[in-house]
């Protein structure tokens, strides 16, 4: 059976470097998947009021097209999706009155009860394709290049979906580790970014971001590499404003998990879509004769 | 020769059709079961002045909610092709008032990004689908908003097709967005932007500006009406049947 794949919207414009590395890695590995035919926005971040019923509609609509087509499993790349879907698919499978509600209110599409299973590109390779399957496909290893695991928020909290231990993670570790990165470890590997409060609170998102960069950086980082959108957009995108801003500031380049595996997989750098992070993100593969000059 | 009672009444039942009630803004009138909502209306005294339209089920104007007994159910109907059923309790929505934004078509680029910023409401959809279960074209209509804001215009526009503007989607909408209008900007974009040009239409253009048809418009218009009425009466027509290779015998002007 085909894997659903559920890419999300910001993959289609602002992160396709996360997602078309990811395809065509998934091509290489011959895993079988194929993007749901009708999907649409998850809502991007879980609603925390207890009686917002309305913005859990959305999720559990994406989940019922998965079941509709007889599918048990749907794979995310975006860290932001996965846990909107994660959490929307939790509270169906656990929260019987909330279910009724939910499905009473959705009568127009079969009622749903949290039978399908949410994965991320991460833990499916652990759980499902294996690294040990993986290793065989890592023809060209990152020769060591010390990266960074930034696993932020959504793919550890809350505990209900995380897909790792929340306090103490290992799966990124081990993705870059197979990968043949050296893995740098860091203190803030599971703090946020700053995420969405970069709309209200700019400057106070420049300081968590940077403060997430320099503990890399100090602790001989030479890139970070990362699973979400919205954390590249506070570290990659507006790292020109942290340098600006903060005289202790070190550039670091920024990459998506997706990116680094097409490398290590050996395919054509084109795939990785490079172009699109910042430019110091080319010039580090290229002083590691990682990618063409 | 008189006609015979029998003949009478059989004549009668054949005209008269069966009176069913049905509920006009919670007024009730008795109106003949086979008529449009529309031709009922007129039945039942209304004069259409506006919200009419074309009454071929195309333009839009004349969308009318209604309801039926004990069925919590909203439905949705082009007065002018919906036919009347029993006890429905009916009124005509001929607009709604949707924000339209102002641009001039010509400056845009035709990225999604320039649709975002003009409707920025887009994201106020929480994908409750209100408004595909109340369009009377059955357009799928939050699948075109979906669509959207993942960028895909023209998906967008390919779901939209079949939309005829007549607002009921932004009725309902509960992030107020005015889908209809934002779907017409992504069909314009589609049209101008993203669909290849024909390439054959420059030749063609250029040919009809270098004097193709010159000659045979001069000898029209210099023709007189039994002349004119015999070339009308006379052309060869494309058979409704004809397949995408047929062509006229005389190809003189192809």
């Amino acid at each position: 059976m085909k894997i659903a794949y559920y890419p999300g919207c910001t993959l289609k414009t602002k992160a396709k470097n996360l997602e078309l590395a990811a395809l065509a890695c998934l091509d290489k590995l011959r895993v079988e998947y194929e993007e749901l035919p009708r999907w649409n926005c998850c809502g991007a971040v879980f609603s925390l009021a207890d009686d917002d019923l309305i913005h859990m509609v959305a999720p559990v609509r994406d989940l019922i097209r998965v079941q509709e087509r007889g599918q048990d499993t749907v794979l995310t790349l975006c860290s932001m999706c996965y846990n909107t879907l994660a959490r929307a698919n939790d509270l169906m499978k656990n929260d019987e009155e909330k279910r009724k509600t939910i499905n009473d209110f959705m009568d127009e599409e079969p009622d749903y009860e949290g039978n399908v299973r949410v994965v991320h590109l991460l833990d499916f390779i652990r759980d499902d394709y294996g690294f040990d399957k993986l290793k065989e496909h890592i023809t060209a290893p990152l020769n060591g290049m010390k990266v960074a695991p930034y696993y932020g928020c959504t793919l550890l909290r809350p505990k209900e979906v995380a897909l790792d231990r929340p306090d103490n993670p290992i799966v990124f570790h081990k993705f870059l580790e197979v990968i043949g990165a050296e893995v740098i470890d860091f203190g803030s590997a599971t703090k946020c970014c700053g995420a969405y409060q970069v709309l209200g609170a700019p400057e106070a998102t420049l300081q968590v971001s940077h403060e997430i960069i320099s503990d890399a950086v100090n602790n001989g980082a030479e890139a970070l590499a990362l699973t979400c959108p919205l954390c590249d957009y506070n570290m990659g995108k507006r790292q020109d404003q942290i340098l600006e801003k903060f005289d202790d500031a070190k550039e670091l380049p920024v990459y998506y998990f997706t990116q680094l595996l097409a490398l290590a997989m050996g395919l054509e750098s084109g795939v990785a879509h490079f172009e699109l992070n910042r430019e110091i993100a080319q010039k580090l593969l290229k002083k590691k004769n990682l990618i063409k000059t | 020769m008189s006609t015979t009672t029998e003949d009478k009444e059989t004549k009668s039942a054949a005209i008269e059709a069966k009176l069913i009630p049905i509920y006009i803004m919670g007024k009730k009138y008795e109106v003949p079961e086979s008529l449009t909502i529309m031709k009922a209306m007129e039945y039942a005294g209304y004069k259409y002045i506006r919200g009419c339209g074309c009454r071929g089920g195309v333009c839009g104007a004349c969308s009318t909610i209604y309801r039926k007994p004990n069925d919590y159910k909203i439905y949705t109907g082009l007065a002018c092709q919906t036919v009347v059923e029993p006890d429905m309790y009916l009124t005509q929505l001929p607009f709604y008032p949707a924000m339209r934004a102002t641009y001039n078509f010509y400056d845009l680029e035709g990225k999604p990004e320039e649709i975002f910023e003009l409707y920025p409401e887009l994201f106020r959809c929480v994908a409750c689908n209100a408004c595909t279960k109340v369009c009377p074209m059955d357009v799928e209509v939050m699948d075109y908003i979906a669509a959207l804001k993942r960028g895909d215009i023209k998906a967008a526009a390919q779901i939209s097709f079949d939309c005829i503007q007549c607002g009921l989607c932004a009725s309902r909408c509960m992030g107020e967005l005015p889908q209809y209008h934002i779907a017409q900007l992504a069909r314009r974009i589609n049209g101008t932007y993203l669909t290849p040009r024909a390439e054959h239409l420059k030749t063609m253009v250029a040919n009809i500006q270098a004097g193709r048809y010159k000659e045979a418009l001069e000898g029209l218009k210099a023709s007189d009406e039994d002349n004119l009425k015999k070339l009308y009466t006379g052309r060869e027509m494309e058979p409704a049947t004809a397949g995408e290779d047929w062509t006229p015998k005389d190809s003189t002007y192809l």
